[in-house]
């Protein structure tokens, strides 16, 4: 089954006959006409007609979901926020015209339905036709936009050059935002990005402000030189949980001198070892 | 006790505002679309302004605990750009049916032009076509006729009074526009509208019934805690509990949820999607009641309650 024909299906067994029959007729109606006010106002209705709760899914609905489109994970969407994004695939034959759609929904859109729509980027056809529309909406103040992007969302990862990927990392740590959720974030670790880290963390450092241990997490992988320095003094002297994520990170580095460091904390690296120790875990406590 | 002011530009007011606002108790308010203090000369920059009022405005309201609702509409100075006018009226419907927006407004006369008026007419249809409530702006300027005018024109294009909410009231006024079965909204703002001893006065004379008080607090000198200032003075003055809620609570919660776009559900119990999003959990609004007696707190003297 495709991610629109998992989304209709959904939506169908959690909405009112009303509220179902509005939706399937105001889709059909969009992809039949040439004008694209039906689709404007269908949008807007959304909220109205079809309410907003979370989307009852199911494990297995999930598992659908990640295997009609991999990486594709809806657990905390919501019943408009579906709604809208199937309205807008009714225009998946003509991908030009849902690009042309998408903008301009965008550019009079409330909260709710950017949301909606960035959510939306991994089931739109012609990928790369949004490159521009989704590095534009990370620019947003508004935190739940930021993060229907760049959380959970696997269109990042797989379209952004390596200069918006890195941006958008360094982002969500300036804004607050959890990097786990980030779909792609050890596949796309670089050094670049491990440099523009550090250089974060030195920041923090020196304003006396917190570090993220997550942050680590993308310095790990190519951790060489200086950097080391920095994960040298968080596993000597951060928190608990910093000194995990350290740990895990001195593990990732290709550099022989990691490994040395990370020896000074026998109990430590015996536990990254035996793979006791993993991301999730540090997080958790966190 | 919990506030709503139901007209009020916060798209000119800092976040100081919207943090003594929230601790006085200010639960909710509305922000029509106005016009920025200087023209603007293309309808992209009205496209704009309209997607901030529920955009970014509403999510900034919405991280001091305050839910931010908005009326949509092609405000009477802007009128009398004809060319801007035309393109504005084009792009409303993309607007007027959006969650959170609660009127067409604020609309109605500033001179008396021509064109003011063919635009209120205009939208006066649309209102009624999507059976919305209207916010309708009296002018500062020849108010007494230019509000029988709007009330007049209104009941002509088959919009029922009590979808109507007349802003910008005073004493001249209010007879009137209560007489005829419209809402009467009265701005408090100082030197240049009403002063709230003369609300209190126009309490203990009219009642309650279809009074609401707001601020219109804007990019001028003006106060956007004058709805919880006026209920206090109220209190302060003897007008009654019961009506000094309805004042400056109930009623504008009655006129403009009216098409079920504001909901009190939606600040004392709101939806775990908009707890997630818009709130980012904040607790303010994790169904507890609003902070309550905050105005001792707030630096300014119980004197400076009244303001002419």
């Amino acid at each position: 089954m495709t991610a629109r024909a998992l989304l209709a299906g959904w939506l169908a067994r959690q909405l009112s006959a009303d509220a179902a029959a509005w939706l399937k007729n105001s889709a059909a109606q969009i992809q039949a006409s040439s004008k694209d006010a039906d689709l404007y106002l269908s949008v807007s209705l959304v909220t109205r007609k079809v309410g907003k709760t979370d989307l009852a899914l199911t494990e297995a609905d999930l598992r659908e979901a990640k295997a009609a489109r991999p990486d594709w994970n809806p657990r905390d969407w919501s019943t408009d926020q579906a709604a809208r994004v199937l309205l807008l695939l009714a225009l998946e034959q003509e991908p030009p015209r849902l690009a042309r759609a998408l903008d301009q929904l965008c550019n009079s859109a409330d909260v709710s339905e950017l949301i909606a729509f960035y959510r939306g980027l991994p089931l739109y056809p012609d990928p790369s036709r949004y490159l521009a529309r989704a590095t534009e909406g990370l620019r947003t103040n508004i935190k739940g936009v930021f993060e229907a992007i760049a959380l959970r969302n696997p269109y990042p990862s797989e379209q952004f050059p390596q200069a918006a990927w890195n941006q958008m990392v360094l982002k969500a740590l300036f804004v607050g935002s959890a990097l786990w959720p980030v779909v792609g974030l050890d596949r796309r670790a670089n050094p670049e990005l491990a440099s523009m880290l550090c250089d974060y963390a030195h920041e923090r450092w020196s304003a006396g402000r917190p570090v993220s241990p997550e942050l680590w997490r993308c310095v790990g992988p190519h951790a060489a030189g200086a950097m080391l320095n920095d994960l040298e003094r968080v596993l000597r002297s951060g928190t608990e949980p910093e000194r995990r994520a350290a740990a895990l990170a001195l593990r990732a580095s290709p550099d022989p001198a990691a490994g040395t460091l990370l020896q000074r904390d026998a109990a430590l690296a015996k536990a990254v070892a035996g793979g006791e120790l993993t991301w999730e875990r540090v997080v958790a406590t966190t | 006790m919990k506030f709503i002011d139901p007209h009020i530009h916060m798209s000119a007011r800092t976040t100081d505002d919207y943090e003594r606002m929230a601790a006085a108790g200010i639960v909710a308010l509305i922000e029509p679309a106005f016009w920025l203090g200087q023209p603007r000369t293309n309808a992209g920059s009205y496209m704009d302004y309209l997607s901030s009022l529920v955009g970014w405005e509403r999510f900034r309201a919405a991280q001091f605990g305050i839910r931010h609702y908005c009326a949509i509409g092609l405000n009477a100075k802007e009128a009398n750009n004809v060319a801007l006018a035309e393109e504005v009226l084009a792009l409303l419907p993309r607007y007027l049916l959006k969650e959170g927006v609660v009127a067409l407004g604020e609309i109605g006369f500033d001179d008396q032009t021509a064109a003011e008026e063919k635009y209120y007419r205009a939208q006066l249809d649309m209102a009624k076509d999507l059976d919305m409530v209207v916010m309708v702006h009296t002018p500062h300027r020849d108010k007494k006729t230019g509000t029988i005018r709007s009330m007049e024109i209104a009941v002509e294009h088959g919009v029922a009074p009590g979808r109507v909410i007349i802003d910008h009231n005073n004493e001249e006024t209010v007879e009137d526009v209560l007489e005829r079965g419209f809402w009467a909204a009265f701005t408090l703002y100082p030197h240049t509208k009403m002063g709230n001893e003369r609300m209190v006065e126009i309490a203990r004379r009219f009642g309650s019934e279809r009074i609401i008080i707001d601020s219109s607090s804007d990019w001028g000198v003006s106060d956007p805690l004058a709805v919880p200032k006026t209920a206090r003075l109220m209190l302060e003055r003897g007008i009654a509990a019961e009506d000094v809620e309805k004042i400056s609570y109930r009623n504008a919660l009655a006129a403009y949820g009216q098409t079920g776009q504001m909901a009190e559900k939606d600040w004392l119990e709101p939806a775990d999607i908009d707890q997630r999003t818009l709130f980012e959990g904040n607790s303010v609004l994790r169904g507890q009641q609003p902070r309550v007696d905050d105005l001792q707190q707030i630096p300014e003297r119980i004197k400076d309650l009244v303001f002419k």
